[in-house]
């Protein structure tokens, strides 16, 4: 009976105390695996807790859509003036799609690592890949704005290690580009956040967004605001910020590529929607503001320009990840629209493109594998070498092209219903147009790996190991359930696109 | 307007502080040297917070006679996180230099990104790409 009972208050326990456990977990692994010196045991220790993370955002994820709002006061520190954990189906949802990507990227991981990495760093590689998922879900878990900034201070950092690990040498300089430039689009949203914290005395969330309300119409607030969007565009990788992007998933190791393209961007995302809708919409008008119309021809130029630039690259890696920017477009257009529909096709396009983007980098991680190199002219008639893996980057690239049936399908029907309903039908055709582009790049792979000869080098290689292989089918098909059935997808989208819509003046538990 | 100016003389040593420190970082080519313009850049910004905070004549927020004025502690801690990130910036952006420094020997950006560095890797990744 006794133990029956104090399982019972255990368990009760890990549900109260679930957002905290989500930042503590991994930091904790983080010192664990800084300290292992077998690589092995370091990518074990990694992927024991990469696996609870999807559980406990599940569990975090289930528990939101009984009680609406959960709030952690840290410390035990009553918010507004503790630092508070505030969860709602917005942030459970971001917590959920980063967690699941991670571990998928970790089961990925063991054979790219060991190929990627000296045997000596590796157990640094997961050190930094734990602290990064721990930044990533510290982001998104928090309700307070300075600790928000550590957080992406703390991701960024240990994704300017996991950069600097790639083989090539240009990495080093792909990670100290992105280190300058991440470090100052971080300092500008930290100086954002200290003049609100200036004009309202407050960094919690939710109390900003009330108090906002008495200093409306002052110039340092929307100073403030300029300074929080340029801040985190730059993190985002929004058109022009972009730079640092292409040649940071190109040169990165294999791994951090994939969990790179499928978590940070879409983090730094979510914070930047949850500071325009839960904190600034009520005193702003974003529907005729002119700071919109700049997202949203920011987001078509990104969504043309990095799409043709992917038409023309040589290096299949470095074409996906231009293709991550034009992708990255089509996010920020459906979140700048203002409408529940377009909220819902922005943040439902966040987990699909997440799903998608994951699954090609992990084929180009396996090319690169056996190959030895992701160049499209080496790559001529791989399809008949490697045909798994080669299938699985057609379904996937069908993914992001947008055919029906698809998730990449989805997204872009949500869009182009809210372009309609914002009485912008002509987005619609935008989106379709640059879909084509996608057309074009995704093409010309297929056009080299299954219409050429093969060469020499491409007669060697081989399927990658079945470890590789499971997580990419698991996400291809992923691509293709949430394509048919996207009720749960799109249903938890919408539950999250009214949370930002509603604002934070929801009753916390 | 000079009023204005001296009032807030804080807010402009800010800003002045902060376009000194994005100008290096935009116009210098050494790696170390925009380094120090980063630093530069991160450490206006504990100005911008530090100074609010102070209230003239307050005193550290004490419950007890005698303590009627306080000034915020907050800005303080906030800070002293703020300079931690800053000194981790700082340290991994010259371990980077240093790695660079061995695999190209150089540090300057016009060497780096010009013939003989990463202008011909490109060229090898663009044009002859191994051909068939």
């Amino acid at each position: 009976m006794s133990a029956d009972a104090s399982h019972a208050t255990a368990a009760f326990s890990v549900m109260e105390h679930l957002p905290i456990l989500l930042v503590a977990v991994p930091m904790i692994g983080a010192a664990v695996v800084a300290m292992t010196r077998n690589s092995n045991l370091a990518w074990f220790i990694s992927l024991v807790i990469s696996l609870a993370m999807p559980i406990l955002a599940g569990l975090l994820l289930h528990e939101v859509y009984k009680a609406g709002v959960i709030s952690y006061a840290l410390g035990g520190w009553e918010p507004p003036y503790g630092i508070e954990y505030r969860v709602d189906v917005a942030n459970a949802f971001v917590l959920l799609i980063v967690s699941v990507m991670a571990t998928f990227a970790l089961l990925y991981a063991k054979r790219v690592v060991e190929e990627d990495i000296a045997d000596h760093n590796r157990p640094w590689f997961y050190t930094m890949y734990l602290l990064c998922l721990c930044g990533l879900l510290g982001i998104a878990v928090t309700g307070d704005a300075f600790n928000a900034f550590v957080f992406l201070e703390v991701s960024s950092l240990s994704t300017y290690a996991m950069i600097a690990m790639g083989r090539d040498r240009r990495a080093l300089v792909a990670a100290y580009q992105y280190l300058v430039m991440g470090t100052i689009g971080a300092t500008l949203y930290v100086l954002g956040v200290g003049i609100l914290f200036a004009m309202t005395g407050t960094l919690n969330f939710a109390d900003m967004a009330e108090r906002l309300k008495d200093v409306e119409e002052t110039r340092p607030v929307f100073a403030a605001l300029a300074f929080i969007t340029v801040g985190l565009s730059l993190k985002i990788a929004l058109f022009p910020l972009h730079k640092w992007l292409p040649n940071a998933y190109a040169y990165a190791p294999s791994m951090a590529t994939v969990f790179l393209a499928s978590t940070a961007t879409k983090v730094a995302i979510y914070l930047l929607v949850r500071f325009i809708y839960s904190i600034y919409a009520p005193i702003v008008d974003f529907g005729s503001s002119s700071s919109v119309s700049v997202i949203v021809g920011l987001s078509l130029l990104a969504m043309f320009t990095a799409s043709f630039v992917a038409c023309t690259q040589k290096n299949v890696e470095r074409m996906l990840a231009f293709s991550s920017v034009a992708q990255i477009g089509y996010i920020t257009l459906g979140v700048s629209f203002g409408s529940k529909l377009g909220l819902t096709g922005g943040l439902v396009h966040l987990l699909n493109h997440a799903v998608m983007k994951g699954a090609l980098f992990m084929c180009t991680g396996a090319i690169m594998l056996r190959l030895g190199s992701v160049k499209l002219d080496d790559m001529a008639g791989i399809g008949r070498k490697m045909p798994i893996t080669m299938a699985l980057f057609v379904l996937a690239g069908l993914s992001l092209i947008g055919v029906p049936g698809t998730v990449g399908f989805v997204s872009k029907w949500y869009l182009a219903l809210a372009s309609f309903e914002a009485g912008h039908g002509w987005l619609a055709f935008a989106i379709m147009a640059s879909s084509l582009l996608a057309v074009v790049y995704i093409g010309r792979v297929v056009e080299v790996a299954y219409f050429r000869e093969p060469t020499m080098k491409v007669m060697m290689s081989k399927e990658p190991p079945v470890m590789m292989l499971v997580p990419m089918v698991l996400l291809v098909v992923a691509c293709f359930y949430f394509g048919i059935d996207a009720e749960y997808t799109a249903e938890t989208a919408e539950k999250a696109a009214d949370v930002f819509l509603t604002g934070m003046g929801g009753a916390a538990q | 307007m000079i009023e204005d100016i001296v009032t807030n003389y804080n807010y402009f040593i800010t800003i002045f502080l902060m376009s000194c420190g994005l100008y290096i970082v935009v116009a210098r080519g050494n790696m170390v040297k925009k380094l120090i313009g980063l630093g530069l850049f991160q450490t206006s910004v504990y100005l911008l917070y530090l100074s609010p905070g102070k209230i003239l004549g307050g005193t550290p927020p004490i419950i007890g006679e005698g303590y009627e004025v306080y000034s915020n502690p907050l800005p303080h801690v906030l800070i002293l996180t703020a300079i931690v990130v800053g000194v981790a910036t700082l340290g991994l952006g010259l371990a980077l230099v240093v790695r660079i420094n061995e695999a190209y020997g150089t540090i300057e950006e016009d060497d780096l990104f010009g013939k003989g560095g990463i202008a011909d890797e490109e060229d090898a990744d663009q044009g002859m790409g191994g051909g068939a």
